[in-house]
Parts: structure tokens; sequence; C-alpha cells
């Protein structure tokens, strides 16, 4: 079980409010990932759920129970950290049975998980080494590792990969959704990257400046986002927003389309740009327009063998349909 | 840049620095073996000629000798198991975030500051007198009869004052090292359900190993040759003589120097065997 609601929680260092009072709920088995700018206090939501900081104000309850005074060691939360954390001096064997240690669980029993662990973490060769010996991708595993055979009732994650290479950090992301889909634990992911919120969540948490600003599946926050700053933060490449009398036509103060509903072609279309830079990924081609009249530049994702140069002059077409709009306060209309 | 040429430079640029280094380790060293062998009284006749291994004899059968390498040997440990224990305590605490940090490290590390000499006088006359000293007062008002320190507990009042200067010095290391300790570490300990007291002796101490270690060696190389202390407080008597104070009073008191320097050449022998010891147990430490 993995119930975790955070009822008006707040915090504040000295006179700085961080969170302001904030209601969210998490549910047995879902996997939550909590995405935001850097500085909008998510790891701070995360430090407070694992009971490393204390609230300033509210209740937090786990399965039920009120949790807030708890210590950390009693929420029965498991934490991966940034820097992995790993002790040094330990072997990686006994850096996975330390919180077992902690605990007093026999010695037998402490073997089988380690194994366990160990096996479907590919760790089973290294469990004597030291983590000053193991590369990156293997001391996130044994922080992994240590934080599973806890068995606890939820798993908090933060910012896992980014110490990792881009290649790892598409490989642990995967390895790390596998392991949510065998364990069924609850899972809460701090991460300042979209791309890993939209493909690992079951539910993102956007933050910005401690106010949860949307929650919701990642393709209900891709199809429908609450308000500019969500439009904005979700998708990749970024939302192009258009003001002024185009957006007046449309009876918003703001219109958002994705680069990838529009269509670009050389003949004819809605408006027309120049071609700036282009960037070539093979598959797709992300074109930089100026000189549209609508916004500064315009982002549109062309197909990869789409053959238009720098300073060309290119047409462009928005899916009507596709088309987001928001009021002059930036939510959604 | 490591051509033929610059190498080359390189030597012809270290060669005086090298030199001197050479000199001023081996001109004393090979003095002390040369008067070693001789019979040299410089009051009283000057070089009298070659004994061979006479002095050698002479120093290790005195009465003096081995009382002396037993008190130099309990001077080093009491003073180390002193400042590391208090070390690593005091290191831990001025870790912890609180009002006027900076004045109150400033503070700890002071006696460091302090010359030998002066330390060991403020301690003879200021605390340990049995008549107008700060402790015979405390003595008294708890209606104690006053120590003499200096007579009765030599040994402890001694390693009492060199650990009171050597303490900053191990604090200060310590705290350097307890300073580059990740905290998420002992946030990751606390996770694991490790109380206080364990994330101290799991996390916290293992940490500190390697500062330790070089705290010991640091200290034993300038304890082992401890001696204004010993001279202004007990001058050598009430068993505090140790092996630099006897060499010293066989050469400057008994005008011996072929005997006190064949008591150096012990003193070598001796700080290498200390020192080969101590790489065995600690040294271990400083591989990475």
């Amino acid at each position: 079980m993995g119930r975790i609601t955070l009822d008006k929680v707040t915090k504040s260092f000295g006179d700085v409010n961080v969170i302001p009072p904030l209601d969210l709920t998490i549910n047995d088995g879902e996997f939550v990932v909590f995405v935001g700018p850097s500085g909008c206090g998510k790891s701070t939501l995360l430090r407070l759920i694992a009971g490393l900081e204390d609230v300033s104000s509210g209740q937090i309850r786990i399965d039920g129970e009120d949790a807030t005074n708890l210590p950390p060691a009693k929420r029965k939360l498991a934490m991966v950290f940034q820097s992995y954390a790993l002790y040094p001096h330990m072997s990686v064997r006994k850096n996975i049975a330390f919180p077992m240690k902690m605990a007093g669980v026999p010695e037998d029993e402490q073997k089988r998980r380690i194994e366990g662990a160990a096996k479907a973490l590919n760790l089973t060769d290294y469990l004597d080494r030291r983590p000053g010996q193991l590369s990156g991708g293997q001391r996130q595993r044994v922080a992994i590792g240590r934080a599973i055979v806890r068995e606890p009732s939820a798993f908090l994650f933060d910012e896992p990969l980014s110490n990792l290479d881009a290649a790892l950090r598409v490989n642990m992301r995967l390895e790390i959704s596998e392991l949510h889909n065998q364990l069924k634990t609850t899972m809460i992911y701090v991460t300042h990257d979209q791309v890993e919120a939209m493909t690992m969540a079951d539910k993102i948490v956007v933050l910005r400046a401690g106010h949860i600003e949307q929650v919701g599946s990642p393709l209900e926050l891709y199809r429908e986002p609450r308000n500019k700053f969500v439009a904005g933060f979700i998708g990749s490449p970024k939302m192009n927003f258009i003001e002024g009398p185009v957006a007046a036509q449309q009876g918003a103060h703001t219109i958002g389309i994705r680069p990838e509903h529009i269509t670009a072609s050389a003949s004819d279309g809605m408006w027309s740009g120049i071609v700036g830079v282009a960037e070539h990924l093979g598959s797709d081609t992300f074109l930089h327009i100026h000189e549209t009249g609508l916004a500064e530049t315009m982002t549109v994702r062309v197909n990869g063998e789409f053959n238009l140069r720098h300073g060309d002059k290119v047409f462009l077409t928005p899916e009507m349909d596709k088309l987001h709009k928001f009021d002059a306060k930036g939510l959604r209309i | 840049m490591a051509t033929q040429h610059s190498r080359s430079a390189a030597r012809l640029m270290m060669a005086p620095a090298v030199m001197l280094l050479l000199g001023w380790m081996l001109v004393p060293l090979i003095m002390t073996l040369y008067f070693s062998f001789k019979k040299y009284l410089p009051m009283r006749g000057g070089d009298l000629g070659w004994v061979g291994f006479e002095n050698y004899a002479r120093f290790v059968t005195s009465s003096a000798f081995w009382p002396s390498v037993y008190t130099t040997l309990v001077i080093v440990g009491g003073v180390l198991l002193i400042t590391v224990v208090l070390g690593v305590f005091l290191a831990v605490l001025l870790n912890q975030p609180m009002w006027g940090q900076g004045v109150v490290r400033i503070l700890v590390i002071a006696p460091f500051f302090v010359m030998p000499t002066v330390s060991a006088l403020v301690w003879k006359n200021m605390f340990m007198d049995p008549n107008y000293g700060l402790l015979a007062h405390l003595w008294e008002f708890f209606g104690a009869q006053p120590v003499e320190w200096l007579s009765k507990a030599s040994m402890t009042s001694i390693i009492t004052i060199v650990s009171w200067q050597w303490l900053p010095f191990a604090t200060l290391i310590l705290l350097t090292a307890i300073q580059s300790l990740d905290s998420e570490q002992l946030e990751a300990a606390e996770m694991d359900g490790a109380s206080a007291p364990k994330r101290f002796a799991y996390i916290t101490l293992p940490h500190l190993g390697r500062a330790i270690t070089v705290v010991i060696l640091i200290q034993t190389i300038f304890l082992l040759s401890i001696f204004a202390e010993i001279f202004v407080t007990t001058g050598g008597a009430f068993g505090t003589k140790t092996l630099s104070y006897l060499i010293f009073q066989r050469v400057l008191e008994s005008q011996n120097v072929g005997l006190g320097s064949a008591g150096g050449v012990y003193a070598i022998i001796l700080a290498n065997i200390v020192a080969i010891f101590l790489m065995r147990i600690v040294g271990k430490n400083l591989d990475a």
C-alpha cells in the first residue's frame, strides 16, 4: 500500500514561502512525476514527503495515517538521491544491506533479498566492489537496489538521472518504468525534464513557484493544458504562442499551436515567413522561421526529407482544430 | 612537455633545492653518526679518539634508557588518544550551524598559535601551581587538598598540556574533513532507519578515517620530539624524562657529545619503528 495525501501543506524557509498551501493525492501504485523549472519547489515537496524537511503547516497522510511528524525512517518510504548517496566505504553488498541491517532483518533473509535485488538489477557480478569502482549507471542501480530491499510502500526519486549521459538516461528511464510495472509500488519522481515526465508518468504534477499548475495524465496535459505555462512546458519543441490581431480573430488574447500541428509548404499557405536555422534529426526536421509577423520565431516540425534552405520563403498552415486559446491571464478558454 | 631538453632543464633548475635539502638532512645525520663513535667531552679534554660502539652500549645499559622510551611512548599515545577523540567530538559540534560560528572556530584554533614554551609556562604557573594556580583554587573551593600536579601527577599534567596544544590542529583537520561529507549520504542513512549514533558510527566516522590517519601521522612526528613542555615544567624529573630529553641531558648537562649522539641514533631508530607500526595500522587508509 502506498497512498499519500497532502492536505494544505506549506513550507517556508524563514520569510521565504516556498510552498503555498498545497493539496495533492497520490494513489496506491501510481507513478507520479513532479515536473517544473528549477527552483519551483518540486524537490522540497519530495523532501517534505520523505520527512527530511518539516512542514510549516498542513498534514501529510500515508495510507490514511498522519505522518506529518513521523521521522523519515518510520514512513516506510525509500528514496533515491540525485547524487545516489551511496556509502563510499562499503561494498555494494553492504550498501544494499544497510537499511535491512538497521531494521534488524535476519541475516539469511537479508541475503535472499540482496540476491533478488542484484539479479533484478544486473548487479550480481559487482556485489563485492566499492561504489567508487562502478560506472554512473551501475551506481544508480545500486541506489535503486538499496531502496528496493526495504520493500517500502512508496519510492521517491529525486532527479535520479540527471548525472547520467544521454544514452544511459534513456536506458535507465526504461528500466525504472519496467521496475514500476513489476513492483506495482507507488513511485514519486522529481525531474525538470519534461521528456522524462511524459514518457514515465501515470500522472504528471506540473509545479511553478510551489503552486500546482495542473495535474493529469501525460496526454491530458499535452492535449488540454490548463494555461500558457503548462502549454509551454509540456511538449518538445515548445508550443508557438501568437498574440495580437491573429489571436483576436480567434477570440483569444493568445493562441498556441504546437510545431507538429503546422504544415509547411514552399508554394502556398495561411502565413508566410523566411526559413532560419533548420535542425535535422533524421526522422524530423525542426524549422525555425522568422519574419512571419506573428511571433519572433515560429518553430515547425516537418518531415526529415523536407528540402528548404536558410533564407528560403516558406508558407505555413496551422491545423485549426489543434489550436489552443488563452485569455489575457494565460488561462485556457 | 617531456622533451629531452625540458627534462634536463627541469633537473638543472631543481638541483639547488635538492642539494640544499640533501645537505640539510645529511650533514647533521653524518655528524651525529661521526660523534657517536667518539669519546667527545667538550669541557673535559675535547676529542679523546674513537671508541667503537662503547657509546651505544653505555646509552642502552643506562638505567634511564628504557624508562625514557616508555615515557615517550606513553606521552605520544596519550596525546594522540585525547586529541583524536576530543578532536572528532569538537569537529562534529563545530560543524553544527550555530550563531557566532566564525568566532568560535577561531577561538578553538587559538591555542595552536601559542608557543610551546609559553603555553607550558601558563599551565605551570596559572593552572597547576599548588599555591596560587586556578586549579588549586578550584580544589580549595570544594574543600579538597590542592593537587601538586607537576610532581604528583606529572605525566597526566604533561599529557594535558600537550593535548591542549595539539587539540586545535586535530580539530581543524577533522572539521574540514567532516565538512566534505555529502549531506545526502547522511539523509540516505536517515531514510534507511539509522539513528543519530548509528549515522555517526557507520557514515561520519568512516568518512573521517583518512583525516584521522593524517592527524595521527603528523602529530606522532612532532610528539616524538617534544621538549619545551618538559624542560619548562618538570625539567625531566618525576618520571617525565623522554628519550629526546635524555639525549639533551647527556649532551648539555653531562657534556658528553658522543653518548648523546649515540642516543640520537637510537631516537632515529625508535621513530622509524613507530612509523612502521603506524603505517601498517593506519597507512592503508591513505590508499584511495
